[in-house]
């Protein structure tokens, strides 16, 4: 049948420790970028324009910048050009916060922008602080827009983590083509059951992020 | 009113419980991060000089060497189901570990990046059946080759073709696009009509539905082929240049690369890479392609 290849030695709990090893990544460079990005698109939406020449550059460097390539210039190359010898796992939370924080800046500065002037207007008219107007009017409402576009981005860091299989980092989809490899000859219909099992490892990892997002997304509801 | 406070009270027990799960998931994990702190462990001290390869004492001195092989070409490099790594090539690995004293530390390398892992020293050696070409030979030291790689030529049992010139004109060959039988066939026999495919699968397909009449590829792979499936029969085992598969070295790491050929010629002697093809490619390729395929050094001094 194939599915047996999964029950076979210990394949089940590699392809969970490669789970674990993708989800540290990605969990580390969510937090990470959720920060920077936050710090980042607030500064880029003051309108600052030496700030925004510089983050102009940023965004474009990870827009056109494959991560695949952004990972072999930080691994390899800061060794062959630096002499620093990084570890695959520093690495790779380098490269994904480096892009996880400029799309978020991005998010951040376009939730901000779509504040209509004329309510910090208003809340400067009743005399609230610009302290208070972000707190009461603004914060509130940019929070609840960024909620379904930072779960998108979130969850689409989980699943680009496969790509660290490039700097030598086993993470779940590997272990599954090493299973896959490993019983070519003995089971070739392994392939389905095994990316059916990284399916459901994915779909268990990003579907509780979905959930907390709707969660959210109802509690504050207006 | 209730009726939400229950919903969402319910809401919270689903997500409580799935990121339970999750983070289940990542405990296990550290378990498998110890495999990693050892690499970091193993992984080399950069001289001020821009030296980024490890020399044999200090391989030794370290007590770990860091092999790149294949995590999932069997039955090259591969890992078992135990975790193990395993293959023809790992089989050296173990060997060049134990002649050595050293523990290993295996890497898993692509095919894409074995000269990154070189160049950059993260690796000291690749066993990841690296064909020795001109232009990685710039790149990197290969040592002695362990094993022959040529093109071979499949064909359909009730009419075998043995020779590539007997192919006539309103016959078609099957290729794999990219690959070395492409641009050999394309250069020296540009008379043949090429069937080309993206895929190994589409052509696998195309084959067996007999739209070509032979089908062109890396022996290894057509050998393979033939004896996975019935009815086909490799009668070009050997065609073009035999182009060999090689230990390599970062550039530069003479003290390394010179052990590496001492100790191939020393293997040779013992016909070692009989005893590791009898013991994981045999399965593959049968026992017919034995000389075909294994080098051994001083074999033929």
């Amino acid at each position: 049948m194939g599915f047996e290849v999964l029950l076979k030695g210990s394949n089940m709990l590699r392809l969970l420790e490669g789970l674990s090893t993708a989800l540290n990544i990605s969990l580390i460079s969510v937090a990470i970028s959720l920060v920077l990005g936050i710090i980042l698109g607030i500064l880029m939406a003051m309108h600052n324009r030496v700030v925004l020449f510089f983050s102009k550059i940023y965004l474009e460097i990870v827009r056109i910048m494959p991560q695949m390539v952004l990972l072999f210039i930080v691994y390899f190359g800061s060794t062959k050009v630096i002499g620093i010898n990084l570890s695959a796992e520093t690495a790779s939370i380098i490269v994904f916060s480096f892009w996880g924080a400029a799309e978020m800046s991005d998010l951040v500065r376009g939730a901000l922008k779509s504040i209509p002037t004329i309510q910090y207007e208003s809340s400067a008219a009743l005399s609230l602080s610009s302290f208070m107007t972000y707190r009461y009017i603004i914060m509130p409402q940019v929070v609840r827009m960024l909620i379904p576009l930072s779960i998108n981005l979130i969850t689409r860091m989980i699943k680009t983590t496969s790509l660290v299989m490039m700097i030598g980092i086993v993470e779940v989809l590997k272990v599954g083509q090493q299973i896959i490899e490993a019983n070519r000859t003995a089971s070739p219909n392994a392939a389905f059951w095994v990316f059916l099992v990284i399916f459901l490892l994915y779909f268990a990892a990003c579907w509780p992020i979905s959930l907390l997002s709707r969660f959210l997304e109802k509690k504050w509801k207006v | 009113m209730k009726k939400n406070l229950i919903k969402n009270i319910k809401a919270k027990k689903i997500i409580t419980g799935a990121l339970a799960l999750v983070l289940g998931a990542s405990m296990l994990g550290a378990c498998g991060k110890s495999d990693a702190a050892n690499g970091e462990n193993g992984a080399q001290k950069l001289k001020a000089n821009g030296k980024v390869y490890r020399t044999l004492d200090e391989i030794k001195k370290s007590g770990t060497i860091n092999i790149g092989v294949f995590s999932d070409k069997n039955p090259f490099g591969y890992v078992d189901e135990n975790g193990d790594y395993q293959g023809y090539d790992v089989y050296l690995a173990n060997r060049i570990g134990k002649d050595l004293g050293v523990e290993i530390n295996y890497v898993s390398t692509e095919a894409a990046n074995r000269v990154e892992y070189l160049e950059s020293g993260k690796v000291d050696i690749v066993l990841a059946n690296f064909t020795v070409t001109d232009e990685r030979a710039q790149k990197v030291d290969f040592a002695l080759p362990y094993m022959n790689v040529a093109l071979g030529v499949v064909s359909h049992k009730d009419k075998v073709i043995k020779d590539i010139e007997k192919v006539s004109s309103d016959e078609q060959v099957i290729v794999i696009s990219g690959t070395t039988a492409e641009t050999f066939l394309e250069k020296n026999y540009p008379d043949i009509k090429l069937q080309k495919f993206d895929t190994y699968a589409a052509a696998k397909t195309s084959f067996e539905n007999g739209t070509g009449i032979a089908w062109a590829n890396d022996n290894t792979e057509v050998i393979a082929f033939a004896k996975e499936n019935e009815g086909y029969e490799v009668g070009i085992p050997s065609l073009g240049s035999q182009d060999t598969i090689a230990p390599a070295v970062s550039k530069g790491n003479e003290s390394l690369l010179k052990w590496l050929n001492d100790e191939l010629v020393t293997l040779g002697k013992e016909k070692f890479f009989h005893a590791d093809y009898e013991k994981t490619l045999i399965d593959t390729y049968g026992a017919d392609y034995e000389d075909t395929l294994v080098v051994e050094q001083g074999d033929n001094k």
